[in-house]
């Protein structure tokens, strides 16, 4: 075992070290100084002057936002019609999947612009090879690009100049597809296929077994779509089970692979941001505390799967190898808990194993990672979500010694604490709103036929439904019977305002502070870069982040292991 | 907002050429190079396609290795997990069924030996290993049936082990069909 937790560190170092000359390249990329893929200027050209775009055009964050709302109202409108209609599209089509009805069409089409990726269909049984490819995919490229903007935008405002234009969101958004999302997902397109993922077009195969037993086998075109549903923290995967399906994930090196497509970006953001605006002590500190709670969520997941289930134990067989319920041989207790523990603070939330059957325990920190959605986070959000985190710890602070808020140089006023303090507000009001509706309706409807496990199980996985809603995570508990007009219709609601309230609000914010007057540090103010302030930070991260749901966790995962331990 | 429409149009239409035709197409070239030609590579006997390499099947019979419990019955088609939490009653019966068809099957283990991986579903359904103490437990049986000696089907058993990659990544594991494909060779 301990040399399994050995292969993992020096996976995450690896990563780690990757996501480092990732963040120098972005900051070079978005710079605008010379890069090795500088030979895409001419395809870059092409695709501004076919767009009819002037990608010099600065906008104000207000035209920044707008044009992105704009383009993300074409791509929900483009998805929404393709997703009803893909049983009639005659191409790149297995035959015998149906359209989506309006409801699924809708959760599917605004999960994959959220980036969130909650599937409420089974690839499968209810995606053509079109809709994968082409709406799907297409989405999970287009959402990452969207949120690497904004992430960018928000960055640059926080320089130490001032200026009232944010950036260009097309030139942006344009970057981060040419120069990030795609060439990397060629390269773990070729990786994937080298280890035996599929790419073809071809209808299922019929085959008899060694024991003559007929067996459908389901492929299709998903080597392209595995490298960027990582690389963008989007998480929806070619088949029901994900990156659990041997067709995504083969085996360790897959494994491997996928692991650093998950988490290069979201810490290569972070090197960015120190880069970017040289300040490098800036970006050791938010690496410090997001691997810090990362490792503090992480470990007690990997402790209690290798656990195991107490349930399982009592019945007498050899839990050695951990809770072994939900979960691959080829990666094991260890390695499928290490990767949940990813994947719940990084919302690619894409699973190797069953979150529904971990110990109930391991689903309280899952909860609590996929909340503050800010260690690590998203590609681009994870680093929006702390950017509101240390506005507040700066305004806490501040006031705790009678200083003027103040960060990196621009004085954080009235309005810019106002956001993000209701940012801060809706975020637990939409999960814990829509919990509550969903429970009162489950407790008046005994038989309504939503959940495959009663009780404390029951609960959590109506609030781990909604937490990965609102986080753009979009893992879930597969035992909730979700794809009826309610969970369709209620999650696409809530999946909307998680996605596009902390996308603009952050802008709003970096917009009005790029417009004030910079000034150099001082004795006056709180410094942002010491080892206090990330203990603050932590704090204020706990507080806020952790602390509106701990009545929720009780009455799940605590009340769960409480009952079961008895 | 009337003046980013024409733009949000025009640059949807470039995403997609460039990310859902050109990327995709792109993709499937390069799997014409891959092992299997990027359709899964596939394991005949006697010129027979009797499988996948990756995708795991159902193995019930005592003759075989049998392979771990699935959700779906090994529907290739449809992937699934059990998705059971860990305190249901309903799933805990049936690990207890899945428990005691395995003790009246190999007579002489003893429960707590036999490894949970063979009473607990696996996360696709479709999982096509076990780990080799999965395997070995079933050895007993499977001679007598074939009348076998153990030690062969040890020694088979151990051929097929693949230990952890570079000896650091993940555990080690036993690919059922491969094994089973082997099994039926032996004389």
């Amino acid at each position: 075992m301990y040399y399994q937790l050995l292969g993992l560190t020096l996976l995450f170092v690896f990563a780690a070290g990757l996501a480092v000359l990732m963040g120098r390249y972005m900051s070079r990329v978005f710079r605008g100084q010379p890069t090795a893929l500088d030979v895409l200027t001419p395809v870059e050209r092409c695709i501004y002057r076919a767009g009819g775009i002037d990608p010099y055009q600065s906008m104000t964050w207000q035209q920044y936002a707008l044009s992105l709302l704009t383009i993300n109202s074409i791509w929900l409108a483009y998805a929404l019609l393709a997703l009803r209609t893909q049983a009639s599209i005659p191409f790149w089509n297995q035959g015998g999947i149906p359209s989506m009805d309006w409801s699924l069409a809708i959760n599917t089409a605004i999960s994959f612009l959220t980036s969130t990726n909650l599937q409420h269909y089974s690839g499968e049984s209810g995606a053509t090879y079109f809709t994968q490819m082409a709406v799907l995919t297409f989405l999970q490229f287009v959402s990452a690009a969207t949120s690497l903007a904004v992430g960018v935008a928000v960055v640059r405002s926080l320089q130490a100049k001032t200026s009232s234009n944010v950036g260009n969101f097309y030139q942006d958004f344009v970057l981060s597809i040419t120069r990030v999302f795609l060439p990397l997902s060629v390269l773990g397109a070729v990786w994937l296929l080298l280890r035996g993922v599929p790419m073809t077009f071809q209808p299922y195969t019929l085959i008899h077994t060694l024991e003559g037993v007929e067996q459908t086998v389901a492929t299709g075109p998903v080597a392209a779509m595995i490298p960027i549903k990582h690389l963008g923290s989007n998480g929806g995967g070619f088949f029901g089970t994900n990156t659990a399906h041997p067709f995504e994930n083969p085996d360790m090196v897959s494994y491997g692979i996928n692991l650093i497509n998950v988490l290069l970006l979201p810490i290569a953001f972070v090197v960015f941001v120190g880069y970017f605006l040289h300040r490098k002590k800036l970006a050791w500190l938010l690496f410090t505390i997001m691997t810090g709670c990362w490792l503090a969520l992480t470990l007690p997941i990997i402790q209690q799967e290798l656990t195991g289930n107490t349930a399982v134990s009592l019945l007498g067989v050899d839990q050695s190898m951990g809770n072994l319920e939900g979960k691959e041989m080829r990666f094991g207790t260890l390695g499928s808990a290490f990767w949940c523990g990813v994947n719940v603070v990084i919302p690619a939330g894409t699973l190797t194993s069953m979150h529904d059957s971990y110990t109930p325990l391991a689903s309280l920190f899952m909860l609590l990672g996929m909340q503050v959605d800010a260690f690590y986070g998203g590609v681009g959000t994870g680093f929006l979500y702390m950017f509101l985190y240390l506005i507040i710890a700066i305004f806490i602070g501040s006031l705790m010694i009678g200083r003027t808020p103040e960060l990196l140089g621009k004085k954080v006023g009235i309005p810019e604490i106002q956001v993000a303090a209701l940012i801060m507000v809706i975020m637990p009001l939409l999960y814990l709103g829509a919990t509550a509706i969903a429970v009162a309706i489950q407790q008046a409807n005994p038989d309504i036929g939503w959940l495959s496990n009663p009780g404390f199980h029951g609960f959590t996985t109506i609030l781990y439904e909604y937490v990965s809603s609102v986080a753009g995570n979009g893992s879930g508990f597969e035992g909730l019977a979700d794809n009826t007009p309610f969970w369709n219709l209620t999650t696409s609601f809530v999946m909307f305002m998680g996605r596009f309230i902390p996308l603009i609000g952050p802008l709003a914010i970096a917009g009005s502070l790029y417009r004030k007057q910079y000034t150099p540090p001082s004795a006056g103010v709180l410094p942002t870069e010491s080892v206090t302030f990330g203990i603050l930070v932590t704090a204020v991260v706990l507080i806020i982040g952790a602390l509106c749901t701990f009545p929720a966790l009780a009455l799940g995962p605590i009340a769960e292991y409480v009952s079961q331990a008895k | 907002m009337k003046s980013h429409i024409g733009p949000a149009i025009r640059l949807t239409v470039v995403m997609l050429v460039l990310l859902a035709v050109i990327y995709p197409l792109v993709v499937a070239g390069i799997a014409k190079l891959a092992p299997g030609g990027g359709k899964g590579e596939t394991v005949t006997v006697n010129g027979k396609v009797v499988g996948y390499k990756l995708i795991g099947q159902k193995f019930t019979e005592d003759r075989y290795f049998n392979s771990r419990p699935s959700a779906v019955e090994y529907n290739a088609a449809g992937s699934a997990g059990s998705n059971k939490g860990p305190s249901n009653p309903d799933y805990l019966k049936s690990v207890q069924a899945r428990i005691d068809t395995f003790l009246v099957h190999n007579p002489g283990v003893q429960k707590d030996a036999i490894p949970a991986e063979l009473v607990t579903a696996s996360g696709s359904g479709l999982d096509p290993d076990l780990s080799p103490a999965g395997a070995k437990i079933q050895i007993a049986r499977i001679a007598r049936v074939r009348s076998l000696s153990a030690e062969r089907l040890n020694q088979l058993v151990d051929d097929h082990t693949e230990g952890p990659l570079l000896g650091l990544f993940g555990p080690a594991k036993v690919n059922v069909l491969a094994l089973n494909v082997a099994l039926d060779q032996l004389k």
